[in-house]
């Protein structure tokens, strides 16, 4: 009964959408203040109505309700209850649930928080909103229902991929779809501002936290995405350019572009047409992602089961959506007005830059993702891009970007003082300079650009901290005055520091972690040394041991070094027999310099009988990726509680309107 | 000016559309990526019999003359390799095909007992104890099988056993473009 009540509950959801997707948006054409009020009500009933079928769909997972298809092929009586739960979302047709979950959350997020939002402008941005929401709600009613029941009802259910059951998994869908979809809203005030023929630095600021709450999500739900690759998967590595992760980098890196071009329209009136592209663009980029993984148009690790007629129905939403706000923009954006003008030198071409560095970084990311397809269609071979390319081509678009935005903070708007800037700057160069000579007499290892990156993170650090430190005049004054200071300092400026602090620190962990990473994999049976980076490593066998739900072989390697005892690692191999699969369990020894990193593997070929395959690789300073990224996501929820954030542009002082992120 | 600028990203974005939707053809398996091997010379290496099995050893010589030629990788310990043994009994008395054998990092005294005990299909097998050939071939897991042209040409490339109606469907694919390659029915 409760999967129909589900089930119902979707239908009247669509209704409803389809109601707000026309009433408030001619109410706005009209003048009609009831017709556009009427956005609200809708907004709220559809999140509630959603939720509904999200909950009943969850309960079907907890109780494991083996009469509902979804339930049978995603979940397991024996499974732990938290990935019961977590089930939900495993699957196309619970992910999409979650999807179009999170879209109706934040329009009633808009509805309810944003009272400073002229009538007009939100009644049209939700029914932009609404329009996203009927194509997907009618995805997934028609091609893709969760709530199908199975007859005879099976006894018990397919397990979930035990891959899967780790809690770094269980929410790193909903914390990426948090961002993916979170760009939507940002894209109906695009689509809304585009209707309307109007952008002021007003829009932009109503804009900013929905895209700064979005950025928030999606840095932390890629960050977590790689960590599980790291620890849990035993892959030895956090990044691979897989196109499914490529397609949840690129709304990050265009994300980041329209967070800064947004403020040049708050601040300065200008950039306009570009900021709206930006919005446009980032949230076309979530959707290409959703395509991607949905239609196994690309060979990747990741992708759910694919399914043609699926993908010809999400193609065809992303060229309605996409092909119609772009020819509204080509229609409309030209008559925008350009507003201040600047000097060669100011913050204003810094952010350009900025802006041009990262847009081209995400064209090349997409043009290296989609070259496969492009290829084949056109000469009919077949080939993968891998990350020669990838390393190749975005790294070097990414080092001068670092050195831009160690400067670009200084620079005042409308004109700025380049030279004077760089003599007060001449001291952090000056370390920076130092530090890579001293990267390289410490190693002639690793490449030339990875010397190049650590002396760009070394610039980045200290010129954010010497910025920070101008702003509250530390040393120059009294400590208490300092302090005083950095109180009063508006929060989005400590948000901005932390989080280019936050990137300098995790690009020493980047290029740690792959310039100078050692890796051995070899054969071993009980007794055999291994030497890794002034490591001694002996193997000394493997005991089999039950779990709750798996069987696993659990290995015991000692790490010394220079005669010294330093500790024991214990890789393991699970083997779980419901579902018919194993997984590998890496060991690691965390500390600040770097990790080693084990994991064993019963070798293939039976000729090698008795031994295992070991693989031990020492990343350095890989934990300085996720100390950077943490930095980055507090960077970014400080300048979110900004309070100029919360407040109109004319300063009306509403105290209620916290754009908070969506659960 | 202005506006074509402005109606550029929309233009683009209908381009690449394109393309996704050309992608979606259900023929089309993205995960297929072809061996670098194919339309190339099969690579140099000579082979030693083993001992006790009829037929001798083979090298590229023998692979670069004569009709249309099966290679198949195989060995007494993979299982798969067992279960396409009977197809592959069934296919060199069938095809007008020469079958030849590579026994993959396998005992010479286990191949050889195979070998009586299931039937040699193969006109010559040589051993690779080492597997130093495989590598050569770019072979990635037993069994594989190749299909290489009267001068010694590799045309078709399957990885896995050939047992089941979609690898024979597609292997017999592979055999009939071959053929039509090298213009012979």
């Amino acid at each position: 009964m409760i999967p129909e009540f589900g089930h119902l509950a979707l239908t009247l959801a669509l209704a409803i959408a389809c109601v707000q997707s026309v009433l408030p948006i001619l109410g706005a054409g009209r003048g009609n203040v009831q017709w556009m009020q009427t956005a609200r009500t809708t907004a709220i009933l559809q999140a509630v109505l959603i939720a509904i079928a999200f909950g009943a769909l969850m309960r079907s997972f907890m109780v494991s309700d083996f009469s509902v298809l979804n339930v049978v092929e995603n979940s397991h009586s024996l499974k732990p209850m938290l990935f019961k739960m977590a089930g939900t979302w495993g699957s196309h047709e619970g992910s999409l649930l979650l999807w179009v979950f999170i879209l109706a959350v934040f329009g009633a997020a808009v509805a309810v928080f944003g009272s400073n939002i002229p009538l007009s402008l939100k009644a049209r941005t939700l029914s932009v909103q609404a329009w996203i929401t009927v194509g997907f709600l009618s995805f997934l009613l028609f091609t893709s229902n969760p709530f199908l029941r199975v007859f005879p009802v099976p006894l018990d259910g397919n397990d979930l991929n035990p891959l899967l059951q780790d809690v770094g998994l269980a929410i790193h869908p909903p914390l990426l779809y948090i961002g993916y979809v979170g760009f939507s809203i940002v894209f109906s005030f695009a689509v809304a501002a585009l209707i309307e023929g109007r952008v002021d630095p007003a829009w932009a600021r109503w804009v900013r936290p929905w895209t700064l709450a979005a950025w928030v999500s999606l840095t932390a739900g890629i960050t977590l995405g790689s960590w599980w690759a790291y620890y849990e998967l035993g892959w030895g590595g956090w990044w691979f350019w897989d196109p499914v992760e490529n397609v949840s980098f690129m709304p990050w890196l265009l994300g980041t572009a329209l967070l800064h071009s947004a403020i040049v329209t708050e601040k300065r009136d200008t950039f306009k047409s570009w900021t709206i592209l930006l919005a446009i663009l980032t949230f076309s980029l979530s959707l290409l992602g959703t395509f991607i993984v949905r239609s196994g148009l690309l060979t990747s690790v990741h992708a759910f089961a694919v399914d043609p007629e699926r993908g010809v129905y999400i193609l065809a939403l992303l060229g309605v959506s996409i092909g119609g706000s772009l020819t509204l923009f080509a229609a409309r954006a030209g008559a925008m007005e350009p507003g201040g003008i600047f000097g060669t030198i100011s913050r204003e071409t810094g952010l350009m830059i900025n802006n041009l560095l990262l847009a081209t970084a995400t064209a090349t990311v997409l043009f290296g993702t989609l070259y496969p397809l492009f290829l084949e269609a056109i000469a009919g071979e077949k080939i993968s891009v891998g990350p020669p390319f990838f390393n190749a081509s975005f790294i070097p678009i990414m080092l001068p970007l670092v050195i831009v935005m160690g400067v670009g903070p200084f620079l005042p708007w409308k004109r700025a003082d380049l030279p004077g800037v760089l003599t007060r700057l001449k001291w952090v160069a000056g370390i920076s300079i130092l530090a890579m000579i001293g990267v390289w007499y410490w190693t002639t290892k690793g490449p030339a650009l990875g010397v190049l990156s650590i002396g760009a993170a070394v610039w980045l650090l200290l010129a954010t901290m010497m910025e920070w430190s101008k702003r509250v005049k530390l040393f120059q004054e009294p400590f208490g005055a300092s302090l005083r200071r950095a109180r009063n300092l508006p929060r989005a400026s400590h948000g901005m520091t932390l989080a280019h602090a936050g990137l300098a620190v995790c690009i020493l962990g980047f290029v740690g972690s792959s310039a100078w990473k050692e890796e051995v994999v070899t054969f071993v049976e009980p007794g055999t040394d291994v030497k890794i980076a002034g490591f001694d490593v002996r193997f000394q066998g493997v005991e089999r041991e039950m779990g709750p739900n798996y069987i696993t072989q659990i290995g015991t390697l000692v790490v010394a070094k220079d005669g010294q005892f330093i500790t024991t690692l214990h890789p393991e191999r699970r083997t779980y027999p419901v579902a018919q699969s194993t997984t590998t369990e890496s060991a690691i020894r965390q500390t600040v310099a770097g990790d080693l990193y084990a994991s064993i593997v019963e070798p293939s070929a039976q000729s090698a009988r008795g031994k295992w395959t070991l693989r031990i690789i020492y990343e350095p300073l890989v934990n300085f990726i996720w100390f950077g990224a943490a930095l980055i996501v507090l960077g970014g929820l400080f300048s979110l509680s900004d309070r100029r954030l919360r407040v109109g542009v004319p300063k009306k002082r509403i105290s209620r309107a916290v754009p908070a992120p969506a659960e | 000016m202005k506006r074509i600028l402005m109606t550029l990203p929309m233009v683009l974005v209908l381009i690449l559309g394109a393309f996704l939707y050309w992608g979606l053809n259900p023929d089309r398996n993205p995960n297929e990526i072809p061996s670098p091997l194919l339309g190339k010379s099969v690579p140099d290496f000579t082979l030693a019999g083993i001992d006790g099995v009829d037929v001798g050893g083979f090298g590229s010589a023998e692979l670069s003359s004569g009709g249309i030629k099966l290679v198949n990788v195989f060995a007494s310990w993979c299982v798969p390799c067992r279960a396409e043994h009977g197809v592959l009994i069934k296919l060199a008395a069938r095809e007008n095909v020469q079958l030849y054998g590579i026994n993959y990092k396998d005992k010479p005294t286990d191949a050889q007992q195979w070998l009586a005990e299931m039937g040699n299909p193969y006109a010559a097998v040589g051993s690779d104890f080492s597997g130093r050939v495989g590598i050569e071939w770019g072979v990635s897991g037993v069994p594989e099988t190749f299909i290489v042209s009267p001068d010694g040409v590799i045309l078709y490339h399957y990885r896995g056993p050939l047992v089941g109606d979609t690898a024979l469907r597609d292997f017999g694919e592979g055999l009939r473009r071959a053929r039509e390659q090298i213009g012979q029915s």
